[in-house]
């Protein structure tokens, strides 16, 4: 479980999130939604503890995350950054592997080329295995660090904006992975997603923010209305109903 | 799986065959034109081998880690300064002591202090500049104004003391590798091997800091502790090699990039021993040619700092070209 109790962040002038509460059960996929600038992408980087605390208190299953050796809390929680600054004469394969570190630092065993050999295997990377990443397209080098964060084969997966270049099929097969993730593995995922009906099929809660603040929470068919959608997003969209299914209609 | 096979055969071919380059250098440098006496002659050469060695490992070391942990391929140490602020600490002792007082110290003594003003220095500078996120080119233009800053205090400096002590404190200004301080080898060898060794042993660490302060905080690794710790040992490998032969600018710089492109590798357990063999041959090999093909027409520090110049000047213009 994740408990987030009263915390706010706050960067020269600009307050970024304002006293936020929300916990974060055992399992399942939970989608973060919001405007740009509403607070997404900084409550994540708090919870895996890349940003230092500065008022309230992160627990992950017991763990204070301030508090918590990165190692212990590193095979528990992993994250996914909005695109990552990677060294770039790295081969995909290396990536994958470092996902590993964390439980043998750096020492590969049988086991952990078992577990990078799968991962490239679920991301399609078989083929792009021995390729350095300055040669890789965007989508095929999320689709790397995505393995790899999978591959630290942690309970809780953190992930910001994970579609980011992926192409319609990829970002399809990316949320069929991690839903698959929650239900066979057990695996709690916590995504920032921008494309709402991505959330709308996959996802089993949804948290809109805006401006810091969290305005709406539920399952897909209690926020993804039309009412709360226009206070979160500031326009009014149609939202209809497709195979039991909320789809929001919000390009038109 | 095969190409992988390969391709890391190739590059630990290669690795060898700059082995191989390196352990030619140190042959042809103790043997090449002996004459006289023997023992005496062999004597002089392997003390002077063994400074240079220190000093191709302590510059290899110390630049790779550096731009592992700053996440660029265009600074070094040298560049940031880190050896001016050694040499100023020297004048700052030559201004506070006198030329005699200066000399009269054991120079391990001597060392140890500088060693520690040095660190100090570093540390204090460096570690809240790196923890907070930082992007390129602010480090960037950090790093070539506290370079300037820290010799043009160690100039002021010799400024204000007379000149005899101008000319004591001006010989250890210039790198010079002809002639080298024996008596500060053993401690160097010291701190060199424990340092190499410690570097080493994090060699997967380091693997994951090139992936950026997030992703390695992610994967389990207190970045600050972590930060502290290789800068200390930065700090120290920067002091052994300025202590040995004076500062060198432009040597860490050359070497990692060569050793880049030789292993074709960001992955330490390649690009350490790669920079460490670079430098070896760079060094050893450099001052034998000179001294034997070219009969001292020039300093060996005056052609480093040439060449790796270029060699900055040329990765500026490509980084601005992406």
């Amino acid at each position: 479980m994740i408990e987030i109790e009263n915390v706010s962040l706050r960067l020269q002038d600009t307050r970024i999130l304002h006293d936020i509460s929300l916990t974060l059960p055992k399992g399942g996929l939970t989608a973060l939604v919001g405007p740009n600038g509403a607070g997404k992408s900084s409550l994540l980087s708090l919870v895996a503890r890349l940003q230092p605390l500065q008022s309230g208190r992160i627990v992950v299953d017991g763990l204070p995350v301030d508090a918590t050796p990165g190692r212990q809390l590193a095979k528990r929680l992993a994250i996914l950054r909005q695109d990552p600054a990677v060294a770039a004469r790295l081969r995909v394969r290396e990536l994958v592997g470092f996902g590993r570190f964390p439980h043998g630092r750096g020492r590969l065993d049988d086991r952990d080329r078992a577990l990078i050999e799968a991962a490239l295997q679920q991301f399609g990377l078989q083929d792009l295995a021995d390729r350095f990443l300055d040669t890789l397209s965007g989508g095929q080098r999320q689709r790397a660090l995505v393995a790899m964060a999978f591959c630290q084969g942690t309970d809780y997966m953190l992930l910001d904006e994970p579609l980011n270049n992926l192409d319609m099929q990829f970002a399809r097969q990316l949320m069929r992975d991690l839903r698959k993730a929650v239900e066979e593995e057990r695996r709690t995922v916590i995504v920032v997603l921008h494309d709402i009906n991505h959330a709308a099929v996959y996802a089993d809660r949804i948290v809109a923010m805006k401006a810091g603040r969290v305005v709406a929470d539920g399952p897909p068919s209690a926020v993804l209305r039309t009412e709360v959608l226009a206070e979160v997003f500031g326009y009014p969209m149609q939202v209809v109903e497709i195979d039991g299914a909320p789809l929001v209609l919000h390009h038109r | 799986m095969r190409s992988l096979a390969v391709s890391r055969l190739s590059a630990a071919t290669r690795l060898w065959l700059l082995a191989a380059l390196a352990v030619a250098a140190m042959v042809a440098f103790m043997t090449l034109g002996l004459r006289g006496n023997l023992t005496f002659a062999l004597e002089l050469r392997a003390v002077r081998l063994l400074a240079l060695v220190q000093v191709g490992v302590a510059v290899a070391v110390s630049t790779v880690v550096f731009q592992t942990v700053t996440a660029n391929r265009v600074l070094t140490p040298s560049i940031m300064g880190f050896d001016a602020l050694y040499v100023f600490g020297q004048m700052l002792l030559v201004l506070l002591l006198g030329a005699a007082g200066f000399a009269a110290l054991d120079p391990r003594l001597k060392f140890a202090g500088e060693a520690v003003v040095m660190v100090a220095m570093a540390l204090l500078l460096f570690v809240p500049l790196l923890r907070r996120r930082f992007d390129i080119g602010l480090l960037l233009l950090a790093g070539v104004v506290l370079g300037v800053l820290f010799r043009s205090l160690a100039s002021l400096v010799a400024r204000l003391i007379d000149p005899n002590e101008f000319a004591v404190a001006q010989g250890m200004s210039f790198a010079n590798f002809n002639t080298v301080r024996p008596d500060l080898l053993a401690i160097g060898l010291v701190v060199t091997v424990a340092a190499a060794a410690i570097v080493w042993r994090q060699r997967h660490l380091l693997d994951v800091l090139s992936l950026g302060a997030d992703s390695a905080i992610g994967l389990g690794v207190d970045w600050s502790r972590v930060l502290i710790g290789l800068l200390l040992l930065v700090a120290l490998l920067v002091a052994v090699s300025t202590a040995l032969v004076g500062p060198v600018t432009f040597l860490g710089l050359l070497v990692a990039a060569i050793a880049e492109r030789v292993v074709d590798s960001r992955r330490h357990f390649l690009l350490l021993p790669a920079a460490v063999l670079t430098a070896v041959v760079v060094l050893v090999g450099g001052q034998t040619v000179l001294q034997h093909g070219l009969g001292q027409a020039t300093t060996l520090g005056v052609v480093i700092e040439f060449v790796g110049g270029l060699v900055f000047l040329g990765m500026l213009l490509a980084a601005g070209r992406r």
